[in-house]
C-alpha cells in the first residue's frame, strides 16, 4: 500500500519545489503517540534533574518513567485496536515512520520490556545502605574518577545517578522508532538515538567501576565502526536510487519505479552500489543483533554494564534491531532476494553455532547469557530468512518470548550477591539451589526456556522459527538449529547441575531480599514463559495478525 | 460431552504433584501419605480407563479432542488403544510401590535450611513424570506428545541427579560428583534424540500439515497422502533415534546402567518400568504407524540392532560386579527382545512385545526393589560383599529369588509368555534371529543364578550376620508384585485380549500379514483392520 508520499524520493522533491516555498510537514501525531509519549518523558526527566532537590528526584523519575511507558503502551494498544495494525496500517510523518502490524507489535514489546527493566533499575534494596542511604546498581556520581575522593564524597552524601531514567527513556524512544524506520535517515537517526544513551548507561556501574567503564568504551567505539558503515552504506544506497525512503528504493531495485530521469537511469545499471550498500547497511544492523561475526562486543558489553541494564539491552536493542532487519529485508530488499538470503544463511549457522560452542566454555554467567544471546540471535534469523508472513510472525513471537525470558534472567542475576556486589561467576553459584530453593527454581526456568525445553516460551518460539525456516525450503538450516541447540542445552543443565547437584561452598554468595520491584520483574519473567509454553496461540494469532509490513 | 476420563488420569498425578510439593517442610510424612494417595487415585482411574475400554469397538476410544495451537496444527486429542491401556495399567499400577519403597529415600540426612524440602519435591517429581508418562501414553497427537516425551526429562533429571543411593553416604563427595555425571549423561542423552526427533516433527508438519495420528494415518492409508520415499525414511530414522535413546538401543544404550547404578532403587525402577516404555511404545504407534514403507525398510538393521542388545546386554550383565548396573544391563537385554518383537511384524511378535513391556515392568520392579531393600541394609552395591543372605534373611532372598525367576523367563511367571510370544513370532518370519534371540534366554539364567549364588547361598558372611529381613512396609510392596507376576504368568488371558486387536490395527498399518500359520496362536489377522 503506497501513498503518493512514500514515493516521492528526494530528488524529485528538489526537482518539483519551488525554491523559495518549503512546505510544512505533516505529521500525524496520533500515530506517533507512543515515541512522542516517552520523547516527552526523556525531556521532562532532564528538568526534573535540573530543577527538583536532589531528594526528591528519585521518586519523580520512576513515577515519570513508569507512567510514561504504560501511557505510551495504551497508546500502542489504542492504535492497534484502532486497526492500524491492520487495514488502517499507513506511513506517517512524511514517508518516514511506518504505522503498520510489525511496527506496533514490536512497540508494544519494547514498551513492556522495558517497563519490567525500569523496575530493576529502581530496585533499592540489593546494595547494603551506604551511609544510611539506600542505593542502586549505579554509581554514586558518574562523572568522578573510580576510587577518587570526589567519589567517596559523593557516597558519603548519598548521590544517586537518577539520570539513568531519563536516559533510559530516550533509548527507549529510539528503539521505538528503529523497527518502524521507513526511510534510512530516520533508520540512523533512531540507531544514534538509542545507542548513544546506553554507552552512557553502560558505563555507570556502582560496582567494578573500571570494567564498566571499559564496556562502555568498547561498545562505543564498535558502535561507532557500525553506525559508520551503516551510514556509509546509506550514502551507496541513496547513490544507487536516489532516495532515501525504503518504498522508493525498493520500486528502483524491482525496476518498478515511476519516475526514471536521467540521473536515476544512470545509476540504477549499477548493482555494485546497492550490493555493497546492501551489505554495508546489513552489516551495520547484524552489529545490533549481535550476529557472529559482528558478535565480538557483546560478552564484555554484557559482563561489564550493570546488571539490570544488560538486561534492558539484552532484551529490547534485540527487539528493535531484529524489527529494523526485517523490515530492511521485507520492505527495501525484497528483490534482492536471491542475493542475500544465502549470506543470511551463512550468518545464521555461524551465529547458531559460535553462540552455543562458545558459551560452552563460559566460566561467568552474564558472559554466558551473552554467548546465548548470540546463539539465540541465530535462531531468530533463521525465522528472518523464511521469507513468508509465517517468517515473519515466527519472528516477532520469538522476540516477545526472549525479550521478558532475558529481562527475567538478568534480574535474577542482580539477587546473587557476595561482599563485592554481584557474584558473577558460576563457580560462586555452586549448591544454590539448597540455600535458596525458590532462586534457584525460577533462574532454571529462565535456563529451561532459554534451552528450548518443552512448556516453556523458548519451546514455542524455537519451534514457531524452525517451522517457518522448514516451510521457506531451508530444513538444512533447522537441522544446525537442533544441532546446536543440543550443544547449547549443555551448558544451561551445566548452570542447573551446579545450581542443585553442588555441596554449597562455605563463602558462598547470598541471596539477597529484592523490593516489590525487581520480584514484579522475576514473576512477570516466570509468567510469560509459562503462558506463552503452555498457551501460545492467542500470541500467535497477535504476531500472526501483525505480520504484514506497509509499503 | 463425556467426561473427559483420559485428561483426568493424567490431572490427577500432576495435581498431586503440586500439592505434594506444597506440603510445609516439617510435614514431611504427610507429603509421603499425600503422594501415596494420589498416586492410588491414579491406580482407581486406570482401573477405570481398563474397564470403560472396550477391546472389540474402535481402534482409539475413549478420545478427546480440542483445539490448541491452530498455528502449528496442533490439536489436543487423546486415546488409547489396547497397548496403551495396558501400559497406562502399568504405570498406574508401579507408582505406588515406587513411592511406598522409596518412603524413606529422601528423608534429608541433616536441615540444611528450613526452606530445604527434599521429601516432598522427591515424591512430587515421582508424580510429576507419572503424570507426564500416562499423557504420552494417551497422546495420539505428535506434538503433544513430543512434548510430554521432552518434558518429562526434566522432572526424571532431578530425580536421578538430586537423591542418590544411600549406600554412598559415607563418600558424599565422590558419590555426588558420579550421581550428578548419570544425571547429565542421562539428560544429554535424550536431549540430543529429542531434538533429532523435532526436526523431524518439524519435517512431518510441512509434509502433512498438521500432526493428528489418526488423520496422517488415514490418509496415508487411503493414498491421499504421499510422502517421497527418501523423505519418509529421513523422518523415520529421526523419530526412531530418539525413541531408540530411550529404550534404550544398544549403541545408544549406554546412559541407562549409569543412571540406574546411580539412582535409588525405586527411581531406577521408574527409569526403566515406566519411562523407558514410552520409547518401545513410541516405536510401535508412531514410527509403524506413521512411516510403514520405511519402517519395513529399516527393519533388517532394527533386527540386527536389538540381536545385539540382547547378546551383548546379556553378557555384560555376566560381567557386572555392581547389583544395579547388572539389572540395568538384564534390562538393556530385554529391551532387545521388545524391539526384536516389534520389528518381526507378527501378530505374535508385537503382542509378544507389548506384554513384554507390561511384564518386563513388574518383573524389574520386583527384582530392583528388592535389590534396593538389599543393598540399603549392607550400603554397598557389590555383589563381592554378599554371602549367604539366604540363610539369615530368608524371605527377603526368597523374594529376590522370584524376582530373578520372573527376569529370566521361568516359565509359570509372566516374563515367559512374552519371550515366547517374541521368540515364535520372530522365528515365523526370520528364523536365524529367532535363534540368535534364545542365546539371550540362556545367559539371563547365567546372570540371574550366579548373582543369586553369590549373593544368597554360601558361607554367611561376617558384615550380613545381623541384617534384619523384610520389613512389613517392604513385604507390602514385594508381595502384589509377586502375585501379579504369578497370576499373570498362569493365566495372560486378560491383558492378551486387551493387546491383540490393537496389535491387529498395527499389523494393518504396516501392511504385513502374518506368514503362513505354522506356528500361529492368532486367528485370521490381517485383514482386520480398518
Amino acid at each position: 500500500m503506497s501513498t503518493a508520499t512514500a514515493a516521492h524520493g528526494l530528488w524529485a522533491l528538489a526537482a518539483q519545489a519551488p525554491v523559495d516555498r518549503i512546505p510544512a510537514p505533516h505529521i500525524e501525531y496520533a500515530q506517533l503517540s507512543p515515541t512522542l509519549i516517552v520523547v516527552g518523558a526523556a525531556i521532562l526527566g532532564i528538568l526534573v534533574e535540573a530543577f527538583v532537590p536532589r531528594r526528591g528526584r528519585y521518586p519523580v523519575q520512576v513515577f515519570l518513567a513508569v507512567a510514561a511507558l504504560a501511557s505510551a503502551f495504551a497508546a500502542v494498544v489504542g492504535l492497534a485496536v484502532s486497526g492500524h495494525a491492520g487495514e488502517k496500517a499507513q506511513i506517517a510523518a512524511m514517508g518516514a515512520v511506518a504505522v503498520d502490524g510489525p511496527a506496533l507489535f514490536l512497540q508494544g514489546t519494547i514498551l513492556l520490556a522495558s517497563l519490567v527493566a525500569v523496575f530493576t533499575f529502581a530496585e533499592r534494596r540489593l546494595d547494603p545502605a551506604a551511609h544510611g542511604n539506600r542505593v542502586d546498581s549505579f554509581a554514586a556520581q558518574a562523572a568522578s574518577v573510580p576510587g577518587s575522593d570526589s567519589e567517596k564524597a559523593a557516597v558519603k552524601a548519598g548521590f544517586t545517578t537518577t539520570e539513568v531514567f531519563p536516559l533510559a527513556m530516550f533509548a527507549v524512544a529510539g528503539m521505538l522508532i528503529f523497527p518502524a524506520a521507513n526511510d534510512l535517515l530516520t533508520l540512523f537517526v533512531a540507531l544514534e538515538v538509542f545507542s548513544l544513551p546506553l554507552y552512557l548507561l553502560c558505563a555507570v556501574a556502582r560496582r567494578h567501576r573500571l570494567m564498566s567503564q571499559e564496556a562502555a568504551v568498547k561498545y562505543f567505539l564498535l558502535g561507532a565502526f557500525s553506525s559508520a558503515f551503516l551510514l556509509f552504506g546509506i550514502a551507496l544506497l541513496y547513490g544507487y536510487a536516489g532516495s532515501v525512503s525504503y518504498a522508493a528504493i525498493a520500486d528502483v531495485v524491482d525496476g518498478t519505479t515511476a519516475h526514471m530521469d536521467p540521473a536515476l537511469a544512470d545509476t540504477m545499471g549499477n548493482d555494485a552500489l546497492l550490493l555493497i550498500g546492501g551489505a554495508l547497511v546489513l552489516m551495520g544492523l547484524l552489529f545490533k543483533v549481535g550476529a557472529v561475526p559482528f558478535h565480538m562486543w557483546t560478552p564484555d558489553v554484557y559482563q561489564g554494564a550493570p546488571t539490570p541494564v544488560t538486561g534492558f539491552m539484552a532484551a529490547a536493542t534485540k527487539v528493535a534491531a531484529f524489527g529494523a532487519l526485517l523490515r530492511l529485508l521485507y520492505v527495501v530488499l525484497p528483490g534482492l532476494r536471491w542475493d542475500w538470503r544465502p549470506v543470511m544463511w551463512g550468518v545464521a549457522i555461524v551465529t547458531m553455532l559460535a553462540g552455543a560452542v562458545i558459551a560452552v566454555t563460559q566460566t561467568d554467567v552474564k558472559r554466558l547469557l551473552a554467548y546465548s544471546s548470540i546463539a539465540h540471535a541465530g535462531f531468530i534469523l533463521a525465522g528472518v530468512i523464511a521469507t513468508s508472513a509465517e517468517g515473519v510472525q515466527s519472528v516477532l513471537f520469538y522476540l516477545g518470548a526472549y525479550a521478558f525470558v532475558t529481562i527475567g534472567a538478568f534480574a535474577v542475576v542482580t539477587l546473587v550477591r557476595d561482599a563485592g556486589g554481584e557474584a558473577t561467576h558460576l563457580s560462586k553459584w555452586a549448591g544454590l539451589g539448597r540455600r535458596s530453593p525458590l532462586t534457584a527454581a525460577v533462574f532454571a526456568v529462565f535456563l529451561l526456556a532459554f534451552a528450548g525445553i518443552p512448556l516453556t516460551s523458548g519451546f514455542s518460539g524455537k519451534f514457531a522459527v524452525f517451522k517457518a525456516a522448514a516451510e521457506g525450503g531451508a530444513g538444512a538450516l533447522v537441522v544446525v538449529g537442533v544441532i546446536s541447540s543440543a550443544i547449547a542445552a549443555f551448558f544451561y543443565i551445566r548452570v542447573i547441575v551446579l545450581m542443585f547437584f553442588s555441596e554449597p561452598k562455605a563463602d558462598g554468595p547470598t541471596v539477597a531480599v529484592p523490593s516489590p520491584l525487581t520480584m514484579t520483574t522475576i514473576a512477570v519473567g516466570v509468567a510469560v514463559t509459562l503462558v506463552l509454553g503452555l498457551a501460545p496461540q492467542y500470541f500467535l494469532d497477535l504476531a500472526g495478525q501483525a505480520s504484514t509490513f506497509v509499503r | 460431552m463425556d467426561f473427559p476420563l483420559l485428561t483426568v488420569t493424567a490431572a490427577v498425578p500432576a495435581a498431586g504433584a503440586v500439592l505434594t510439593a506444597a506440603v510445609p517442610a516439617a510435614r514431611r510424612t504427610a507429603a509421603k501419605w499425600l503422594a501415596l494417595l494420589f498416586s492410588l487415585a491414579t491406580l482407581a482411574l486406570a482401573g477405570l480407563v481398563a474397564a470403560r475400554f472396550d477391546p472389540g469397538g474402535e481402534r482409539y476410544q475413549l478420545t478427546e479432542s480440542h483445539a490448541w495451537i491452530a498455528d502449528f496444527g496442533v490439536r489436543y486429542e487423546l486415546g488409547v488403544d489396547g497397548i496403551g491401556v495396558a501400559l497406562i495399567g502399568l504405570t498406574a499400577l508401579l507408582v505406588p510401590f515406587v513411592i511406598a519403597a522409596g518412603w524413606k529415600d529422601a528423608d534429608p540426612l541433616e536441615t540444611r535450611s528450613p526452606r530445604w524440602r527434599p521429601t516432598q519435591g522427591f515424591f512430587a517429581l515421582i508424580l510429576l513424570v507419572e503424570a507426564m508418562v500416562i499423557i504420552s501414553f494417551e497422546a495420539t497427537d505428535v506434538f503433544l506428545f513430543y512434548i510430554f516425551f521432552e518434558a518429562m526429562l526434566i522432572p526424571m533429571y532431578f530425580l536421578i541427579g538430586g537423591f542418590g543411593d544411600r549406600a554412598h553416604a559415607g563418600t558424599d563427595e565422590k558419590a555426588a560428583a558420579q550421581r550428578s555425571y548419570a544425571a547429565v549423561k542421562f539428560l544429554l542423552y535424550n536431549l540430543a534424540g529429542g531434538l533429532i526427533m523435532l526436526a523431524a516433527v518439524i519435517g512431518l508438519y510441512v509434509v502433512a500439515g498438521n500432526f493428528s495420528l489418526q488423520e496422517i494415518t488415514a490418509a496415508r492409508a487411503a493414498g491421499t497422502l504421499d510422502m517421497a520415499t527418501n523423505t519418509e525414511r529421513l523422518l523415520f530414522l529421526g523419530f526412531f533415534f530418539a525413541f531408540a535413546v530411550k529404550a534404550p538401543l544398544w549403541p545408544l544404550h549406554t546412559w541407562l546402567p549409569n543412571a540406574m547404578g546411580e539412582a535409588t532403587a525405586p527411581v531406577a525402577v521408574l527409569i526403566t518400568a515406566v519411562v523407558d516404555k514410552v520409547g518401545t511404545f513410541a516405536m510401535l504407534r508412531f514410527c509403524l504407524g506413521l512411516f510403514p514403507e520405511a519402517s519395513k525398510w529399516a527393519t533388517p538393521v532394527v533386527l540386527v540392532l536389538a540381536l545385539v542388545s540382547i547378546v551383548y546386554g546379556a553378557l555384560l550383565a555376566v560381567g557386572q560386579r555392581d547389583i544395579k548396573r547388572l539389572i540395568a544391563y538384564a534390562s538393556i537385554s530385554h529391551f532387545g527382545f521388545i524391539i526384536l518383537g516389534i520389528f518381526a511384524m507378527t501378530s505374535q511378535g508385537q503382542s509378544g512385545a507389548t506384554l513384554y513391556m507390561v511384564n518386563h515392568g513388574l518383573s524389574t520392579a520386583a527384582l530392583m526393589l528388592v535389590a534396593g531393600f538389599l543393598i540399603s541394609r549392607r550400603g554397598s552395591r557389590l555383589i563381592a560383599d554378599y554371602g549367604g543372605v539366604q540363610k539369615v534373611a530368608p524371605v527377603l532372598a526368597g523374594t529376590f529369588l522370584i524376582g530373578g525367576l520372573a527376569t529370566l523367563s521361568l516359565p509359570g511367571l509372566a516374563p515367559f509368555v512374552s519371550e515366547f510370544l517374541v521368540l515364535v513370532g520372530t522365528f515365523s518370519r526370520y528364523p536365524v534371529a529367532g535363534i540368535v534371540a534364545t542365546l539371550g534366554i540362556v545367559l539371563a539364567a547365567l546372570y540371574t543364578l550366579v548373582l543369586y549364588q553369590r549373593t544368597m547361598t554360601g558361607p554367611v558372611k561376617e558384615e550380613v550376620r545381623r541384617m534384619p529381613d523384610l520389613r512389613p512396609r517392604e513385604l507390602l510392596v514385594v508381595a502384589p508384585l509377586i502375585a501379579l507376576l504369578i497370576g499373570l504368568g498362569v493365566y495372560p488371558k486378560p491383558l492378551t485380549e486387551i493387546v491383540n486387536p490393537a496389535v491387529e490395527h498395527t499389523m494393518s498399518d504396516v501392511k504385513q500379514k502374518d506368514p503362513k500359520p505354522e506356528v500361529a496362536v492368532g486367528s485370521e489377522n490381517g485383514e482386520a483392520g480398518q
